[in-house]
């Protein structure tokens, strides 16, 4: 059971545009509501309306300065959520056979029953993909809404995880990321799509795609190099003054 | 890495409990009658309140016997089978010292063999974990073993063996201090490969995604007491290994317990600091080394 497969048929799996993500939270939001009702115990809170709210969730989004080197910071918006991974560290160290990756679709799953929570899937995992729930005492984690995605009862167009579902801006994408003719692996093609953390030799499905290239100032118009305005008359006068001081 | 008591106590009770079961098992300290009695029921003890207190740490302990079901992949099943075998490979050994049953000594040397494997298996709980790099080196088992033999030596009262391997112990403790402090940047994961910005960038924390803790935050973003740090290294270098060496020597069984208190508080606190100076990479995610 914690054997991991050697391969799988199909790489289900999350592309995220981190150049379309504006942080707007509404994939944890969609995440945790789906959750609370689907696929083994509910995501519970503790306290959640007094001084020290807190929660199990299975998406979070951080918020990341980057300085490049000759241009301006920019805002980085990052989706964290399980990665599904192909050398899943968090399979292999389950003592009771609860986790697992699914050898038909690589999903890698809780079977809460079996779970003892011992915690230590979540100390394997470098990416933060698993939560003890406090009130329940089982490893939760992201189960790429396998309640949904295989769901007949659901409209085709909501076949998809939640939070790839809800995103407003289109930033998360949902496929076979071992089909190299899929959407979602050209995107990753196309994009220059990478994975998390390579050093930890995981082999995550998930890819991220990086921040588009931003437009430079003296390239952003046309008249730009009109802008370039020089001091004349008094103030030019003022201006070769000053700068000889 | 949250210091969980209840994790600290299984690590250092059966550490020290499967270390004294070697060097009785071995012959190393002869007893019988009632003597071996209290000497095999105190190895037993040990060993048997370490394991239990380690399923304290467990959110559903009722499951606990599906632990026994992944030793081919996992290494806490592995452990949990070593430590069952064990003791019951060594309870002949026990009844032969108790009642003079004159059963060979092979089987108390099989069961010493199978007592540092179970120690052995319950190291490799931390140091298969890539995740916290700290722990993620050969020097995790040798600490582990070393402390075992080290507590096993002097609760039997070796009192040439047990001073040479608390200078063991010593040097493995200063080994596991220096080699880990510099293992999280050798392992290679900073904010800039965790996030992939490494890309375009030099990569900070702007704003947090959310405002309260969350399990991560608490289980493996632990900050309390890094501060001590260095005086908990000196304590557990100075009451684990260099005092108890000397205590060791003093006449009596007073000397004995004198050094295995003092030992077993260096112990503590040496584990004590093997969780919570160890950082996890998903510390990255939220602007901590771990």
């Amino acid at each position: 059971m914690t054997m991991l497969p050697a391969t799988t048929e199909k790489k289900l799996g999350l592309v995220i545009d981190l150049d379309t993500c504006v942080g707007c939270h509404a994939c944890v939001t969609a995440c945790k509501g789906w959750n609370d009702q689907g696929y083994g115990v509910p995501l519970s809170d503790q306290n959640p309306y007094g001084a020290d709210p807190s929660g199990t969730f299975l998406n979070r989004v951080h918020s990341y300065q980057v300085q490049p080197v000759d241009a301006a910071p920019q805002t980085i918006n990052f989706p964290r959520s399980c990665l599904h991974c192909d050398d899943a560290p968090c399979v292999t160290v389950c003592p009771t056979g609860a986790s697992y990756k699914r050898a038909e679709d690589g999903i890698v799953l809780v079977n809460e029953d079996a779970c003892i929570g011992c915690g230590l899937c979540a100390w394997a995992c470098p990416y933060g993909a698993r939560e003890m729930d406090a009130a329940a005492g089982v490893m939760k984690k992201c189960t790429l809404c396998v309640d949904r995605i295989y769901n007949e009862n659901l409209p085709e167009e909501d076949r998809e995880p939640a939070c790839v579902r809800t995103c407003p801006t289109g930033a998360r994408h949902f496929g076979d990321l071992n089909d190299a003719e899929s959407a979602v692996s050209r995107l990753v093609a196309a994009r220059g799509g990478y994975d998390l953390m390579p050093e930890m030799g995981t082999r995550p499905t998930n890819k991220y795609l990086p921040p588009r290239k931003k437009d430079r100032p003296d390239q952003a118009s046309l008249l730009a190099p009109l802008l370039d305005i020089k001091a004349t008359g008094f103030a030019g006068w003022l201006d070769r003054m000053l700068g000889k001081i | 890495m949250h210091p969980a008591p209840s994790v600290i106590v299984f690590t250092v009770l059966s550490g020290i409990g499967f270390g004294f079961l070697a060097f009785v098992a071995a012959g190393l300290l002869p007893v019988s009658g009632w003597g071996a009695f209290f000497v095999w029921g105190l190895g037993y003890g040990l060993a048997v309140v370490g394991l239990g207190a380690s399923t304290f740490h467990l959110g559903n302990p009722q499951r606990a016997l599906l632990a026994f079901t992944q030793w081919r992949s996992s290494w806490l099943s592995r452990e949990a089978w070593a430590s069952v075998v064990t003791l019951l490979v060594l309870a002949p050994m026990a009844l032969s010292d108790w009642l003079g049953l004159g059963l060979p000594r092979g089987i108390g040397w099989l069961g010493a063999g199978l007592c540092l494997l179970t120690v052995a298996a319950t190291s490799m709980i931390y140091a298969q974990i890539r995740a916290v790099p700290r722990w993620n080196l050969w020097t995790t088992p040798l600490l582990f073993l070393a402390f075992a033999l080290t507590g096993g030596a002097l609760l039997a009262g070796r009192e040439v063996l047990a001073p040479l391997l608390c200078l063991g112990l010593a040097a493995a403790l200063i080994t596991t201090f220096l080699l880990g402090d510099q293992q999280f940047v050798r392992r290679g994961a900073n904010l800039g490969t965790a996030t992939g910005l490494d890309r375009i960038g030099a990569a900070s924390v702007f704003e947090l995604p959310h405002t309260g803790g969350n399990y991560l935050m608490h289980e493996m973003i632990h900050v309390v007491g890094r501060k001590h740090a260095m005086k908990l290294r000196v304590i557990a270098v100075i009451c684990g290994a260099v005092l108890p060496a000397a205590l060791v020597l003093l006449p009596g069984h007073l000397g004995i317990a004198f050094a295995v208190l003092v030992h077993l508080a260096g112990a503590f606190a040496a584990r004590w600091l093997f969780f919570a100076e160890a950082e996890h990479v998903v510390g990255l995610y939220y602007g901590a080394r771990g």
